[in-house]
């Protein structure tokens, strides 16, 4: 709980609930004949509409980027580092957007919301969601806030992925592409984790098919497992040598299976917690989104011929120490940009911390996206003065 | 505006395509996409320098030019530059070449090691010299591949590079009569237009 806000947060904040009754088409080939995404907004959208950000999150991520909810609070929303008052993602000068995407488990419909057919949680029969679909949803979240060009879409991971699929998408809904520690595809090694996680969850007994919200249960263990295994690859070998090493929590061994290691003991408390805020059905979806996602397989091509559709400005970031989204493959991104005449920066943030870098306070990373987004910002002011 | 950067305006296309291998802050960029309209990148490796390119709106990509550049496609750039950063480099032999591959044309200045000042701090003290143009001692010098005018054009010609325009100025980066005569001699700076 903050006992006080910080002068240089958003505050308290509330999500907002978007019904649409337009029927959305997906990739599966499926329609999701309603559905309602839930979404934050913080600062205010100028005259001429022309300073909104939409920041897309991560496979883990939600709505509630910044600030918080209650003074009870524990902790702000996940990226309260970047998004606030004077902050890189200033909410003195922007408006910002983020929605909770389709398929999630913090208010827009997904596997726990009522099938309207059955009356019961979609559970297993909540359709298998893209990257395209939720960027297809998110633009009808832009049309009912009346926003007509963003002035740059924003993310990370999973996040920039969706930034990307914005940008070949909609060339002409967006001004700026700001592409963080992210691939333009999943590298098999990359899937294979996720197969793990996703493994762990459906091999779990109280797993039931997927159904198991009708059992009154929840495959905790599963759970636990995924994002075990997920966490190991979000921290880099550094990282987790200079936050553990070999410490163990008695000093001893007790020559058992129980938590010997304090990274034994990091990674248990780590599911655990997830364990109990995300839903199983959900982190399944999501991660095989991650996996689909590939703009060049569809239309048979390659990344340049699909980045020349692009129209916005690029800023590429990635860190050294990033193995599960290395710095290689945002380069590719990079090249594909280059090579087809796009305005892009490319930043390789020299960071011990791993995947988890881009949710952190690394002084050259805010130094250049600060630097990128303060260009933004001048630029949506001209824009809104311009007559 | 510095001198060697007006010299190398005049060497530039209007909407062509530059790549600056080792732009530093972005200054020679933002100069040519403002009079030049061209359409360029720069190559740093500096991480306070990618700041500063961004926040003057100048495309940069941090990148290692020792590690090379084949990641950009043959002539993909009508000129690339590259200011004081040749000597730099832990080949500058290799990487003439691929400035040579993906640029139809190459601007590159480097500082004379053949100077006569040079020559005379050498003579004279018997170390190794230190001056406004070299600042640094021969153990923490960023300089590792010093040469003279000579050297340079030697190299151009063993790899059968034609030398397109030289200009040579004094530390202020001007053109003087005594430069003009004896380069290698009284010049500091070189600036050479080469292609293949």
């Amino acid at each position: 709980m903050p006992e006080q806000i910080p002068d240089n947060s958003v505050g308290l904040v509330a999500p907002q609930v978007m019904q649409f009754d337009e029927p959305l088409t997906l990739a599966c080939g499926r329609t999701l004949d309603h559905y309602e995404l839930v979404y934050e907004s913080y600062g205010q959208l100028n005259a001429k509409g022309s300073n909104a950000i939409l920041i897309c999150h991560a496979l883990s991520g939600h709505h509630h980027v910044a600030g918080y909810h209650s003074m009870e609070d524990r902790k702000p929303g996940w990226w309260e580092t970047c998004v606030g008052p004077g902050k890189v993602i200033d909410t003195n000068k922007f408006f910002v957007v983020c929605p909770n995407n389709l398929g999630g488990c913090h208010g827009s419909s997904g596997p726990m919301s009522i099938n309207p057919e059955t009356g019961k949680n979609y559970g297993p029969d909540f359709p298998l969601m893209t990257v395209e679909d939720w960027v297809k949803s998110q633009k009808k979240l832009m049309d009912a806030l009346k926003i007509d060009c963003w002035a740059a879409v924003v993310g990370g991971s999973l996040g920039g992925m969706q930034v990307l699929q914005w940008s070949v998408d909609y060339p002409e809904l967006l001004r700026h592409a700001v592409v963080i520690a992210s691939a333009p595809k999943l590298s098999a090694q990359n899937i294979a984790f996720n197969e793990v996680a996703r493994q762990s969850i459906l091999s779990d007994p109280d797993f039931h098919g997927g159904r198991y919200y009708e059992h009154d249960t929840y495959p905790r263990r599963g759970l636990i497992l995924a994002r075990m295994v997920g966490h190991i690859t979000y921290l880099s070998d550094d990282a987790m040598h200079a936050k553990f090493g070999r410490d163990l929590r008695t000093g001893q061994f007790r020559f058992g299976y129980d938590i010997e290691f304090q990274v034994e003991s990091y990674l248990r408390h780590q599911g655990e917690v997830f364990s109990k805020q995300f839903d199983a059905n959900t982190y399944l979806l999501m991660t095989k989104a991650l996996d689909y996602f590939d703009p060049t397989r569809d239309k048979d091509v390659g990344l340049n011929d699909v980045m020349a559709q692009a129209q916005c400005d690029f800023l590429v970031m990635s860190f050294t120490t990033d193995w599960r989204f290395s710095p290689e493959r945002s380069q590719e991104l990079v090249n594909a940009l280059v090579a087809t005449g796009k305005d892009v920066s490319y930043a390789e943030i020299d960071a011990p911390q791993g995947h988890d870098s881009f949710l952190l306070p690394i002084p050259d990373y805010l130094a250049i996206f600060d630097a990128y987004m303060k260009r933004v910002a001048q630029e949506s002011e001209g824009l809104c003065h311009a007559s | 505006m510095r001198a060697d950067f007006e010299i190398i305006l005049d060497w530039i296309q209007p909407d062509s395509r530059v790549l600056d291998m080792g732009c530093g802050d972005g200054t020679l960029l933002d100069i040519l996409q403002k009079q030049r309209s061209v359409k360029a990148y720069g190559l740093e490796i500096d991480s306070a320098n990618i700041a500063r390119c961004v926040a003057s709106g100048v495309n940069v990509i941090q990148q290692d030019l020792n590690k090379g550049v084949d990641n950009f496609d043959d002539a993909a750039f009508d000129t690339v530059v590259m200011t004081q950063a040749l000597q730099t480099v832990r080949r500058p032999d290799r990487l003439l070449d691929e400035m040579l591959r993906v640029g139809r044309e190459t601007i590159i200045t480097f500082p004379n090691f053949g100077y006569w000042p040079i020559r005379a701090y050498l003579m004279t003290r018997g170390r190794m010299p230190v001056s406004k143009t070299l600042p640094y001692t021969w153990y923490n010098s960023p300089n590792i591949h010093l040469c003279t005018f000579h050297d340079f054009e030697s190299l151009c010609r063993r790899k059968q590079i034609k030398i397109i325009n030289r200009t040579v100025v004094d530390h202020k980066h001007r053109v003087g009569i005594g430069s003009r005569l004896f380069p290698n001699l009284l010049g500091e700076v070189a600036i050479y237009r080469v292609t293949k």
